[in-house]
């Protein structure tokens, strides 16, 4: 007992394989059918917004991306992104989960579910462990792009109160126009979350305190991921966008992912008010 | 300052135990240099703590430049305190334990140096690469992923290094503390490949996650805690110069680490897309740890029940103690702040920082601060320049960071009620502005009293003119014709 041989084997190495196979290996066997989808296979569905940006920021982002694909430039984007949110420690004031209690599914949206992460750029999740700015992983497409350069520039400016800090280096030297940084990093906040089948109102959204927007549909969701066309045409997409066009491709979609409740209820919501709201940051 | 690196302490005053770094059983200027690099990386940490927290007063003093990004800084304020402070302070306190406890020499005392170099570049090269934006996603471990395989490497030197001279002892029984060391070393080691190569390349999203959270946990629990509790039980009792109360006790809360710290890391994340079973059996292996953590309290307060008075002149002890205060709050706070229901409110919120700061530094840092105040006296030779500077010390740290703690707890709580409540998060950061404020000021005075703490040293080392007269350990002679350069 008291040899060192002994302590070493049993305690040192018995003990942590034993620890590690019951808490980290067993829980992942619950996981090992699902695919680890690529940075490319993911970039095949850039949200709206990353079209946007690129109507709204032509020159910056010819000068980022170059001439490539929409695709490619958000492959790119994403990566960089990824990288850029690791190095500024974004993820160490931001989380990205949503829990099953404390209200997080009224404050931020759907409950997180483990398809979401099963991805290359949540090696190593970024799930964070603090909340001083909000939730991230609801997040894309919740302010604009435009939003989101004031923002990054002297968050101040946007919510006097926030205490995130500035990021002059996300732009060219006049300080308006992003780089290719700040680029990458609003394709990435922008795209967390363009994957849920709605963006999920909040109960600050709703008149009322309402519960009666869809729970995802979490089983057999794993292969049904949304077109460009299904991402555009969501309900709180511009206005550019026809209701007739919306209809359609949204009916087709809808067998895949809900019961179709949260249809009525979002073509009443008046998004444009929201995006005031939003200005507060969350 | 150049006494605190020359190489013989022999010239800077009589003392039995500390004399050429060869030869002799314990290398004392291997002992002086981690101490000093630990110093050193330590104040860097707080600075960019206190950087850090005024950034969320919204007043952030250092250019807005890339290379000086905030978050950057918090990263580097953790990485400095795991890896700069803390091990390098371990290191120092293990040259000055393991060779008494065994009686053999560490393997190597060119060994020693290499360590000490490849050590003190790793952390120099985390430093710069987060500065340069190369962290890695890996809580308690952004060091960049380059850096890695050199950190396990280092590990192995470490082994080496200590694994000799426990393997060669020819003590009849080992005491707690080498048990503790013995199992230390090798945990780091595979605690820091989990982390930081599973995650990376291996596994992803839900599968990574619980790896992720046993590494943050196991690098407290398996690297900084075995380390600590094996100094405490090796000082307290030359402190007080009486026996430990319960060698068994000790085992037990020997053993109970071994067996149950090892199984918690995922109650880092409750609540996340996790089997249910996993969280469940972290919330359970934590409570148990709890209640056998406890044996180390009730230990070294048994052991301190009857010399009282040794709290009044003895700083030394008196950083013991309160450390000792400090870990049976931690162990008390960790068993309730695990459940589900405690989750639910404080789970992203300053409880959890307030939580982190009492036991990296209220604990493990208070002992080191401990072992310092011990240990410094005997390694360049002299006595304390200045006692009160001491006293100082002691009490801007310790009210400081108990400020710090309860501002944090109280934030913490307020936060996650107001969360759960769904206030605005302008409301949130309007509420707990206050208590930020607070704890800037408490950072301050811990600034301060660490101040003291270098201006006594440097003093101490180049100034101070009392000779050092050794009580507490027997001179060791050195036995005749015995090989002055150990083998690996």
């Amino acid at each position: 007992m008291e040899r060192f041989s002994f302590i070493f084997l049993v305690a040192g190495l018995l003990f942590f394989s034993v620890a590690f196979a019951i808490a980290g290996w067993i829980p992942t066997l619950s996981l090992q059918d699902m695919e680890v989808r690529t940075v490319e296979q993911l970039a095949q569905q850039p949200p709206l917004d990353f079209i946007e940006m690129r109507e709204e920021y032509p020159e910056a982002f010819k000068k980022a991306f170059g001439d490539t694909s929409l695709e490619g430039a958000f492959e790119q984007a994403l990566r960089l992104g990824h990288r850029t949110y690791i190095a500024e420690a974004c993820w160490h004031c931001h989380s990205q989960q949503v829990r099953p209690w404390g209200n997080d599914e009224a404050r931020y949206g759907a409950l997180s579910y483990p398809e979401e992460y099963h991805n290359e750029l949540n090696m190593p999740p970024l799930w964070g462990t603090r909340r001083i700015g909000p939730d991230l992983i609801r997040r894309g497409g919740r302010q604009s792009n435009d939003w989101h350069v004031a923002h990054f520039y002297h968050p101040p400016d946007v919510n006097p109160r926030s205490v995130m800090p500035d990021y002059p280096w996300f732009y060219e030297k006049d300080g308006i126009t992003p780089n290719k940084i700040g680029l990458s990093i609003i394709a990435y906040v922008q795209w967390l979350g363009s994957w849920q089948p709605t963006r999920q109102e909040t109960i600050h959204q709703l008149p009322a305190i309402d519960r009666s927007y869809p729970e995802p549909n979490i089983i057999g969701r794993g292969k049904n991921t949304l077109s460009v066309e299904a991402v555009e045409a969501q309900p709180d997409a511009d206005d550019e966008y026809e209701d007739d066009e919306y209809d359609d491709e949204y009916d087709d979609e809808e067998d895949g992912y809900g019961d179709g409740d949260y249809e009525d209820e979002s073509e009443d919501e008046d998004y444009s008010d929201e995006t005031e709201d939003d200005e507060y940051g969350y | 300052m150049t006494r605190i690196d020359s190489p013989s302490p022999a010239a800077a005053g009589v003392n039995p135990v500390s004399t050429s770094p060869t030869g002799r059983l314990v290398n004392t200027t291997l002992v002086k240099c981690h101490l000093v690099a630990a110093v050193f990386w330590f104040t860097i940490a707080l600075f960019a703590g206190l950087f850090y927290s005024l950034q969320l007063l919204q007043h952030w003093p250092l250019p807005k430049i890339a290379v000086l990004s905030p978050g950057r800084i918090r990263m580097i304020h953790t990485n400095l305190i795991a890896f700069g402070w803390l091990t390098n302070a371990f290191l120092a306190m293990l040259y000055w334990t393991v060779p008494r406890l065994t009686g053999k020499r560490v393997a190597h005392n060119v060994l020693g140096w290499a360590i000490w170099v490849a050590w003190n570049a790793i952390i120099l090269a985390t430093y710069i690469g987060l500065h340069l934006g190369q962290a890695q996603a890996v809580e308690w471990g952004e060091t960049p992923v380059w850096i890695d395989p050199v950190v396990v490497a280092g590990a192995i030197l470490v082994w080496i290094q200590f694994y000799t001279p426990i393997v060669r002892s020819t003590e009849k029984a080992m005491y707690v503390s080498l048990w503790y060391f013995t199992a230390g070393f090798i945990w780091l080691g595979l605690t820091y490949i989990m982390g930081n190569f599973f995650p990376e390349y291996l596994v992803a999203g839900s599968a990574a996650g619980p790896l992720l959270g046993l590494y943050i946990h196991d690098l407290v629990g398996l690297w900084v805690t075995p380390m600590g509790w094996g100094m405490m039980y090796f000082f307290v009792p030359i402190l007080l110069k009486k026996p430990i109360w319960s060698h068994a006790l000790s085992l037990v809360g020997f053993w109970g680490l071994a067996f149950f710290y090892p199984l918690q890391g995922l109650h880092h994340f409750l609540g996340s897309p996790v089997p249910m079973f996993a969280q469940y059996s972290a919330v359970v292996s934590t409570i148990a740890i709890e209640i056998v953590v406890t044996t180390v309290v009730i230990n070294f307060f048994m052991t301190w029940r009857g010399s009282e008075g040794a709290l009044k002149n003895n700083i030394a002890i008196r950083w013991f103690w309160v450390g000792a205060l400090n870990y049976a709050i931690t162990c008390f706070q960790c068993a309730f702040q695990v459940t589900l229901t405690f989750q639910q409110v404080i789970h992203f919120t300053d409880w959890v920082v307030g939580h982190a700061h009492l036991v990296m530094f209220g604990v493990f840092s208070f002992w080191i601060f401990g072992m310092i105040e011990h240990l410094w006296p005997k390694l360049v030779g002299r006595d304390w320049w200045s006692v009160s500077l001491n006293r100082w010390q002691f009490w801007l740290i310790t009210i400081g960071l108990g400020a710090m703690f309860l501002t944090l707890t109280a934030s913490g709580i307020a936060e996650g009620f107001m969360a759960m409540q769904l206030s605005p998060r302008e409301s949130i950061l309007e509420m707990v502005r206050p208590f930020w404020i607070v704890r800037t000021i408490t950072g301050l005075a811990i600034i301060s009293g660490f101040g003291c703490l270098v201006v006594n040293m440097v003093m101490t080392a180049c100034v101070a003119k009392t000779k050092h007269i050794d009580v507490d350990y027997e001179p060791y002679e050195p036995i005749e014709n015995e090989v002055t350069v150990g083998t690996v």
